[in-house]
This record gives C-alpha cells, sequence and structure tokens, in this order.
C-alpha cells in the first residue's frame, strides 16, 4: 500500500506535466470517469453532501486498518474532484487522514474547488473525508484496547 | 440607442470592468444577482465615511444633521423614482427579502385559518418561504398561478384562484429566472376588485422599468439599491401610508420609538415606526448616488439598450447545436435582460465553471426558484443578465465561451 504521502506526490507529478487548465480540467474529468456508476441506492440522502449546485455522495468502509472511500457525483468536475481525493485518500491509515491537509489541491491550481462558497459542496467532502478517518481511527483505537485487556 | 463610443463612456464609469480573471478580461454578466457600481457610487462611499459619518435622526449635532438631511433627501428621490404620494411611504429595509419578510410578518393579523395567499410558480424563493410560513402558522392556503411553457402567468387560472378569502397576492415585477416581465397592473387591479391586497417583488425592476406607484396602485412594492448601481444591504418596502398606519411594527427599539416606559410602548409615526435600529446609513446616502447615474442616463434607454442586448443574445446562443433557452424567445417588450439555459443536458455547474475560467461572470444552479426548476424538470439552469454597460462583442465571448465548453465536456 501507498502512503498519503507518496500519493500526494504523485498527483502533484501528474498535473504539474499538464501546462493549460484546459489539460488539467480534462485530466480531472476523466479521473471522474474512473469512478463506477453508481445505483440509486449509492446516492442515498446519507451519502449526499449538499452544495446547492451540484451533489456528492460519499461513502467510506474500514478494511485491515485502512479507509476506502467511493463517491459519486452529477457534475463532471466535481465528479472528478471526489475521484482525485479518493485516490489520494482510499487505502491509508485513517491516522494519515487526520494529520494531512490538502495543501496539494492548492498546489495543483484547484484551490477555487475548496473555498467554502456553497456551490459545489468539495469543501464539505473533504470535511466529512476528515470526519471519516476520525472516526474510524477511535474504532480502531477501542479495539485494539479491547484486545490489550483480554 | 447608444453608439459604441457613449457605451465606452458609460464603462469608463466602472472600474471593476478592468479587472482580469485569469489573465482574461472580466466579461460580467451575473447583473441579475448584483449590478457594479459607478464611480460616483464608489465615490460617495468614501465621501460618507471622509466626510459625513454619524448617527442619524438622534444627535443635535452638524454631523447628525447632516446625515439626517442627506438619508431624508435619498428618501425623497426615491419617492420621485417610484413616483409615490408621499416620502413616508417609503421604508428603508436591508433589501427586498427583508421588504417582503416584514409585510408577511406585519399583515399576518389579517389572515385566519382558511384564507388564501396567491403567488406564482415563478417566484424567487424569498416571496415563497414567508408566505408559507405565514400560512403554516395561520392555516391559511397558499395557491400557485401556473405559468405557461414561455414564462407567462396563465392569467385565466389566476381568475379561477383569486376568491373573496384571498388576502393578499403576492408575484414578481419581473421573474428573475425568466426574465419575464408579468401584467402587475391587471394581477392588481383584479386583485383589488376581491379586496386583496398585492405586493410586487420588484427585486430585479427599477432601472429597467418606469415605475409609478401611483398609476399602479398596488399596495406594497419592495426592491434593493444593489441590482440598480447601489450599495449593498438596502433597500426599501413602499407600502401606500393608510395601510403602513394600520399594521404593526416588524422590529422594535431604536428609531421606531416614540415614548417607553415599562407598562406601555408607543410608536413613531411613518416612515419610522417600520425602521428599528441603526439603519444602514452609508448605504441609503450612497443610494442617491445610484439613482441620479440612473436617471442620467434614462431608464427607458437602459431598457431598450438591454433590449437589444438580449435579443442578440438569444439569437446567437439559439445557433448552438443542444442548447436549451428557457422563456419568451421572441417578444422582447415582454422580457427583461436574463438568458437562461442549458447547455447538451451538461450540468450548469460545469459549464459555468468553464466559463469562470475564460473571465466570464454568470450565475449557476437553481437560481433561488426552485419550483421553477422542477416546472421545467432540471436541477439548475446557467443565467446570463446584462447590464448598460454590456456589449455585443461580450456576447460574443460568452458564444464562444459556451462553444468551448461544450468541447471539453463532451469528449466523455
Amino acid at each position: 500500500m501507498i502512503s498519503l504521502r507518496k500519493k500526494e506526490e504523485t498527483i502533484k507529478k501528474e498535473f504539474n506535466q499538464l501546462n493549460s487548465w484546459e489539460e488539467k480540467y480534462e485530466y480531472l474529468i476523466d479521473l471522474g470517469g474512473n469512478l463506477s456508476k453508481k445505483s440509486d441506492e449509492f446516492r442515498s440522502d446519507k451519502r449526499l453532501i449538499h452544495g446547492c449546485q451540484s451533489r456528492i455522495w460519499l461513502d467510506a468502509e474500514i478494511k485491515e486498518s485502512r479507509i476506502f472511500f467511493d463517491a459519486d457525483g452529477d457534475a463532471l468536475l466535481p465528479r472528478g474532484m471526489a475521484a482525485l481525493m479518493i485516490y489520494v485518500y482510499s487505502g491509508v491509515f485513517p491516522f494519515e487522514i487526520i494529520y494531512s491537509n490538502a495543501n496539494f489541491i492548492y498546489e495543483i491550481g484547484f484551490q477555487t474547488f475548496l473555498s467554502p462558497i456553497r456551490a459545489n459542496g468539495m469543501f464539505l467532502f473533504l470535511k466529512k473525508i476528515k470526519f471519516y478517518a476520525m472516526a474510524f481511527n477511535t474504532k480502531i483505537s477501542i479495539e485494539l484496547n479491547n484486545k490489550k485487556r483480554k | 440607442m447608444f453608439s459604441e463610443k457613449e457605451i465606452r463612456k458609460i464603462r469608463n464609469k466602472f472600474p471593476i470592468l478592468k479587472e482580469k480573471v485569469y489573465s482574461n478580461p472580466l466579461i460580467y454578466i451575473d447583473n441579475a444577482a448584483t449590478t457594479q457600481k459607478p464611480i460616483e457610487v464608489i465615490r460617495a462611499s468614501q465621501e460618507y465615511y471622509s466626510r459625513i459619518n454619524a448617527n442619524v435622526h438622534r444627535g443635535l449635532h452638524y454631523l447628525s444633521q447632516k446625515t439626517t438631511i442627506q438619508v431624508e433627501n435619498t428618501r425623497e428621490k426615491i419617492q420621485k423614482f417610484i413616483h409615490a404620494k408621499y416620502s413616508s411611504e417609503i421604508i428603508f429595509t436591508k433589501g427586498t427579502t427583508e421588504s417582503i419578510n416584514l409585510v408577511a410578518s406585519s399583515i399576518s393579523f389579517l389572515i385566519d385559518k382558511g384564507d388564501e395567499i396567491i403567488i406564482s410558480c415563478s417566484e424567487h424563493h424569498s416571496n415563497i418561504v414567508p408566505w408559507q410560513i405565514i400560512c403554516e402558522k395561520k392555516g391559511a392556503i397558499l395557491k400557485i398561478i401556473p405559468i405557461y411553457e414561455n414564462g407567462s402567468l396563465n392569467l385565466e387560472k389566476f381568475e379561477l384562484l383569486i376568491s373573496k378569502r384571498t388576502r393578499i397576492v403576492s408575484i414578481c415585477h419581473i421573474s428573475n429566472v425568466l426574465g419575464i416581465i408579468n401584467p402587475i397592473k391587471n394581477i392588481i387591479d383584479k386583485s383589488h376588485k376581491y379586496g386583496a391586497l398585492v405586493l410586487i417583488d420588484g427585486a430585479q425592476a427599477p432601472s429597467n422599468i418606469d415605475l409609478n406607484m401611483q398609476d399602479l396602485n398596488t399596495d406594497f412594492y419592495v426592491f434593493s439599491a444593489h441590482k440598480m448601481y447601489g450599495p449593498t444591504g438596502i433597500g426599501i418596502l413602499y407600502g401606500k401610508k393608510e395601510i403602513l398606519e394600520n399594521i404593526p411594527p416588524y422590529q422594535f427599539g431604536g428609531e421606531m420609538i416614540k415614548n417607553v416606559s415599562f407598562k406601555k410602548t408607543s410608536y413613531s409615526d411613518l416612515p419610522f415606526k417600520f425602521e428599528a435600529g441603526t439603519p444602514n446609513i452609508e448605504g441609503i446616502i450612497v443610494w442617491n448616488s445610484a439613482i441620479d447615474f440612473v436617471r442620467k442616463i434614462g431608464v427607458s434607454k437602459i431598457k431598450s439598450y438591454k433590449e437589444k442586448l438580449v435579443s442578440y443574445a438569444i439569437e446567437r446562443l439559439n445557433t448552438i447545436d443542444g442548447i436549451e433557452l428557457y422563456g419568451e424567445k421572441k417578444d422582447f417588450s415582454k422580457k427583461s435582460s436574463i438568458v437562461s439555459f442549458n447547455l447538451n443536458k451538461l450540468h450548469c455547474f460545469d459549464v459555468g465553471s468553464i466559463l469562470d475560467r475564460l473571465g466570464i461572470s454568470v450565475r449557476t444552479g437553481h437560481l433561488c426558484a426552485q419550483p421553477l426548476m422542477n416546472f421545467f424538470k432540471v436541477s439548475g439552469m446557467v443565467r446570463a443578465s446584462f447590464s448598460i454597460y454590456n456589449t455585443i462583442s461580450e456576447i460574443d465571448c460568452l458564444f464562444k465561451g459556451l462553444l468551448k465548453a461544450k468541447k471539453l465536456l463532451l469528449k466523455n
């Protein structure tokens, strides 16, 4: 498994090879295409992150102490951004996410997606990723403590 | 009609239009959200804080008297601008939304269980929710005037909806999504026959239509300064004197008080009865300069220039394969300078994001009119709205921008 830091470096390298904003947007849209097509059940209210314009859905699970995310979106660019974040934050330990910042998004020139405007919900998407990481990290700690006691 | 030279002269009054967005010249076509401010307005704002600032109506000192005179000058200017009978019929508020909330709250004592309130399908949320809340509280019924595909109100249905139980009809003068100009005089007259009050949400109207409250004979008319080249955070409620005198205040304290004891409080006369707390003094005074700006150019000249822009925009955008334009597309006398559309079923957020990268500011989303989005069965739209400083060549840039958006977004 690759660490979160290494994944961020990979993303930065890939985006830095793209010269224009058009290429970056196209690449982002392509990334969004990697997300599998989701059922209506996946697009339920409990996974929905409300942005006032485009909607995105986020799900998380934990396998062998690592966190895995899945997402969907109804607009191409937020969907691409969701795919990007999922690539970076999936398969890492929750504590890595807790102690990370999202600077790589600024460094690849997509800071506008993270401004706390209501339009796209990406700010809340990132917040929810952190929230899941904290919740799962707590779960892992409790399980470890219980094992020690036994 | 303006020559190119005249438009250039007007554009030069707006410093923000020289800004670059991602190295592109700014093309600001989100004027239905708010307009940019001319240099006269910007200077007036600086002048206010540099030379005039003091609290209003209360102090006897020089500056307080100066602010008081200037605030009341603006009130009188607005009275003349909208041809109201008395200046005391002009109540300063935070803006259109607060004005509607004020009326909804203050007339709620007139509404009983089973009474009716009528709005239309094409209202802004600000002219839906306050009435919905009153209906919930009072057990009243909210009735909706349907619209035709071109956005115009179905007046035959309106006549079937209105009854002796209708207490208020609250309709926009111009739809903020479709730009359609509603036949409000007709609605006002019909509503009055049934004894209903009428509120006109005029948010999109001033500087687009000459307003005459006495001719319209509306009971309430509301709008904001910031959509007519003035500052944000200030607007008005126009209300007929005899009605305003007979409805209770909305908020309490400050300017609206005549006498206070722990047993009883009495209220000031109009307009102060409805102006609790320190008002947005700067906003009011600066608005004066915005009205001068509009009057100097002339509302009818502004309207005819915008008509030219909107007709060109519709004609040009309509040639894009896969574009869906909403609302009236032919009769521009019934339409203000708003064009809402979707492109090849692409999400409006994506289209707006590409236009933004090209320096083109449009509004995207449900445009604060979700029921209207439901009518057209879409989650959102892209809205271009033009102002006096926009040009034909900017519309050409929008056209090219949309072609570029299609190229980038439709690859997948």
